[in-house]
């Protein structure tokens, strides 16, 4: 029998907005405006959300800065275990990143394990000045030493709960929830 | 959706929608050919065997990259340089190299059904790179997915298969492939060198070359493979060459925008004039591009283990 879900929303689109903009200045002033910086996101949702923050820090500073999508299951540490092979999607990654200070995008840190199969992808298209990361939430349970450089919400969770991002590009709305087990 | 098969022995049998996501995969994974760095990690710790029986420059080089571009472990096995040689079996040969860990063995076999039987006689996934006059999937595979990156679709093209069709591997993994994404196929050659019955894989069958490349989109020239000839199915290759010969002058019946194929190696004025073979309609080097792409895309799929999904 399966138990009893219990579903709680913790950010709206109104939330997921305002930290989008706030992760978007932290970045231009860490990074001392964004001329030389370049950002990637993780698909499916880390995708559309670098896109969003590329826009707005084209907002912010008047400059427009590139964007790459990757997928990084050709670099799962767990392909071998798995029954049925995940379905490879395109890498998009059409700018030089050598000397780019490159900011990593997805919706959610977690174990960290796709953060370092991203790491090392980005390492093989060439070596840039530094990486970075940001994430629409962190919640907790690294496997790996990785942390995060820009985080919109963190979220305390148990290990076996799941959070269920949603992006209006693919979900219709822009939310984040949590379902505990 | 998955592969139902931990083997690729033959494209006769496969769904449509396994097709596609073999192809799909590869459009992916061709991507990667064009990078700085053309590896990824993928298949690391996954020992892979080459096993060819038989001589080849392409599939055995194409394999390999591509195995090569996934991190695999490669072992080349060729039988002119092995135990075969003393004497020893195939299947002594293969389980010798299973007690070697091995998880993947890529076979070419003068022997039809060859691979068929290396999976009854070892745990590893086994790739058919040619067996006998069966098949040679992926060169089927490959095949179709230059003619669908061209045309952005397979569905009601007209493919023209021409040469010695009853001992070509590569035919029936053609047929196979095109008809299952919905192609109008045809073979053409010599009666001597059509198998009986044809008609019954689903294409028509032209002993007059100018009838069969009527209104086609693809042709795809087979080489005459000298080795295979037992007897004398041809009275001579310059008759052949006259009748079967894919010349200029041949394909003004052809539509505008068509394709000329050949799986290599090219008898150069024999089955093809090079001025055909290095034309602008010539689609016979992408094909060996695209080969690396979609033996990456059929090894990523069959690598998979036995734990959880997800």
């Amino acid at each position: 029998m399966p138990k009893k879900q219990k579903i709680v929303l913790v950010m709206d689109a109104k939330a997921v907005e305002r930290a989008l903009i706030r992760v978007a200045h932290e970045m231009v002033e860490k990074n001392k405006g964004a001329e030389n910086l370049a950002v990637i996101g993780i698909k499916t949702r880390g995708a559309y959300l670098a896109e969003r923050i590329a826009k707005l820090i084209e907002q912010i500073e008047k400059v427009k800065i590139p964007v790459g999508l990757m997928d990084i299951t050709l670099y799962r540490d767990d392909i071998q275990t798995k029954l049925e092979q995940p379905v490879v999607q395109k890498t998009e990654v059409l700018f030089d990143v050598v000397d780019k200070v490159i900011v990593l995008v997805d919706d959610v840190l977690f174990t960290g394990r796709t953060i370092r199969a991203a790491l090392d992808q980005i390492i093989d298209f060439g070596r840039p000045k530094n990486i970075q990361l940001a994430v629409l939430v962190d919640r907790g349970h690294r496997e790996l030493p990785i942390r995060a450089d820009y985080v919109g919400k963190n979220i305390p969770t148990a290990k076996d709960d799941r959070v269920n991002v949603k992006i209006t590009e693919v979900d219709k709305e822009d939310s984040v929830s949590i379902i505990k087990q | 959706m998955k592969l139902r098969s931990r083997h690729l022995l033959a494209l006769e049998g496969m769904s449509k929608d396994e097709i596609t996501l073999i192809l799909d995969t590869a459009e992916t994974l061709k991507e990667i050919l064009a990078r700085p760095i053309r590896i990824v990690p993928t298949l690391r710790g996954v020992g892979v065997v080459n096993l060819f029986y038989e001589a080849s420059t392409r599939t055995r080089i194409s394999f390999e990259l591509a195995e090569k571009r996934l991190s695999a472990e490669v072992v080349n096995f060729s039988a002119s340089t092995s135990s075969v040689k003393k004497g020893e079996t195939l299947k002594d040969t293969v389980r010798n190299i299973e007690a070697m860990k091995i998880d993947m063995v890529v076979v070419r076999h003068q022997a039809s059904g060859v691979p068929y039987f290396l999976t009854q006689c070892m745990k590893a996934s086994i790739i058919n790179a040619g067996d006998g006059a069966h098949e040679h999937p992926t060169q089927g595979l490959l095949d179709v997915f230059t003619v669908r990156e061209k045309y952005k679709r397979i569905k009601g093209l007209k493919v023209v298969i021409v040469g010695d069709i009853k001992h070509s591997r590569v035919a029936r993994s053609d047929i196979w492939g095109f008809t299952a994404l919905g192609a109008d196929v045809s073979v053409c050659g010599p009666t001597t060198m059509l198998p009986l019955e044809i008609e019954k894989m689903g294409v028509k069958a032209y002993s007059d070359l100018d009838q069969a490349l009527e209104g086609a989109d693809v042709v795809n020239v087979l080489r005459i493979q000298l080795e295979r000839q037992r007897g004398s199915l041809l009275p001579s290759l310059r008759e052949y060459s006259n009748k079967f010969g894919i010349t200029r002058d041949r394909l003004n019946r052809l539509n505008q925008n068509f394709t000329i194929m050949h799986p290599g190696p090219i008898n150069r004025g024999v089955e093809i004039t090079p001025e055909v073979a290095d034309g602008p309609h010539s689609v016979i080097l992408d094909q060996v591009t695209n080969g690396v792409a979609v033996r990456m895309a059929v090894l990523y799929l069959l690598s998979g283990g036995e734990g959880k999904v997800e």
